[in-house]
């Protein structure tokens, strides 16, 4: 855009806005792009007129050497609350920036009628074509920041979901870890281990890695701190779930787990705290696979 | 000048953090401690920290010291009632007290320090015959 010239596209555009409009609409109807499966009519012709209409006031009042300055704030507003709702419905980046892209067709159409003289029409489509496509560039941009939005709140949710505590008896707990164990997680693994330890004044801390896919020398490191901290609160920790694989990688590492109590499986280290808590487990004679035989076919041996 | 007042409960020593420490004032508790010990002769202390919300590598390297001392003494220490923000704090500054007894609360330590002695007693009963 040339510099002290005021660009004569926003006066024209205003004066044929309602065919604009018009044009428009048809064009993205027959489109595929518009993708009228998530999107209905009404919906759409209010953003269309809805955009097209604070475009226009914006342009009028200048400021289109500056699309990132403050004076078009209204404008990516809209925008952004835009793209952020077709990105949950679903629409791809491109789909949502042709959105405003298709708005240069109509509007040149108009352009080309309305400017008789080819340099001037040259220069008029060129600084609406070079407002457009920042606009068109910004709801690709916002549509990525909602998609991200979006990523990070699953994660966190991930996050929770995958730390629970359980109480396997009264002073046992156990924590079934699922997944990589990371810096992130391993805080808070250990926030809410520490938690519940204060809370039910447990003595015997199961870490239970059966869902951790690999260990390496970082997630080894992890565990252990968890367990230092869990030691100085007065609880003991014990290692389950060990696969054969993770022994051979935990020797093959040199990673030293001599300071604590590892088991193959959470039901040997069950068993292990039953016995340091001094419970026992017995099974009632005369159910099925109890070792004895029933009552009746002992009375018929004797 | 103010000072961790240092308890006497029967054998035991109970020592109860419950102003904010800095080092003077931990310098301090470990002379009065290591005094009171050999005074009363007592065979255990239990080092109360429920109150502690803050450490620093200092502080963690003084609890271990204490129980170093009190160790050459022949007296055995429990740190009790640690917070998880604290736990988590000193394994972060690469502190797991190694030869610090610990337990969840005072309660707790009792009972470890007087399963501990017993023990030990039992010892010393066999060794002489």
């Amino acid at each position: 855009m040339t510099t002290g010239r005021k660009a004569r596209f926003p006066e024209i555009v205003k004066a044929n806005e309602t065919e604009i409009l018009t044009d428009w609409m048809g064009r993205q109807l027959e489109s595929t792009a518009t993708r009228r499966d998530l999107i209905g009519e009404g919906a759409l012709r209010q953003q269309s007129r809805d955009f097209l209409g604070a475009f226009v006031e914006t342009a009028l009042r200048g400021g289109l050497d500056q699309m990132h300055g403050p004076h078009w704030s209204g404008v990516r507003d809209q925008l952004s609350q835009l793209s952020r709702s077709r990105a949950e419905q679903g629409f791809s980046p491109i789909e949502t920036a042709t959105f405003v892209l298709s708005l240069k067709q109509p509007l040149f159409d108009r352009l080309r009628k309305s400017i008789s003289d080819p340099v001037e029409l040259a220069e008029e489509m060129w600084s609406a074509s070079v407002a457009l496509d920042a606009l068109g560039l910004y709801t690709t941009e916002a549509h990525q920041k909602s998609r991200e939005q979006i990523i990070n709140r699953q994660q966190q949710e991930m996050l929770e979901l995958s730390t629970p505590v359980v109480t396997l008896w009264q002073g046992i707990l156990a924590l079934p870890l699922i997944g990589t164990l990371d810096s992130a997680r391993t805080q808070v693994v250990m926030e809410s281990l520490l938690q519940r330890i204060v809370e039910t004044g447990s003595l015997i801390a199961i870490l239970d890695i059966t869902g951790v896919p690999t260990v390496d020398t970082l997630v080894a490191q992890h565990l252990l701190k968890t367990v230092a901290a869990a030691r100085l609160m007065g609880a003991d920790c014990i290692i389950s779930g060990i696969r054969p694989q993770i022994a051979q990688t935990i020797v093959h590492l040199g990673v030293d787990l001599n300071s604590v109590t590892t088991k193959a499986t959470l039901a040997d280290a069950f068993a292990i705290a039953l016995k340091r808590s001094g419970l026992a487990v017995t099974r009632l004679a005369g159910y099925p696979g109890s070792g004895q035989a029933p009552t009746t076919l002992k009375r018929t041996e004797d | 000048m103010e000072r961790i007042p240092i308890l006497k409960m029967g054998g035991f020593l109970l020592v109860s953090i419950q102003v904010d420490m800095h080092d003077r004032l931990a310098l301090q508790l470990q002379d009065d401690l290591t005094t009171r010990i050999a005074e009363t002769s007592a065979r255990g202390v239990l080092i109360d920290i429920s109150a502690l919300e803050m450490v620093d590598s200092f502080i963690g390297r003084m609890l271990g010291n204490i129980a170093a001392m009190a160790r050459v003494l022949d007296a055995q220490t429990v740190v009790v009632g640690m917070r998880p923000a604290v736990a988590i704090t000193l394994v972060e500054l690469g502190m797991s007290l190694a030869g610090v007894r610990t337990a969840l609360n005072i309660e707790r330590g009792m009972e470890l320090l007087s399963g501990s002695l017993e023990e030990a007693g039992r010892e010393n009963d066999i060794a002489p015959r």
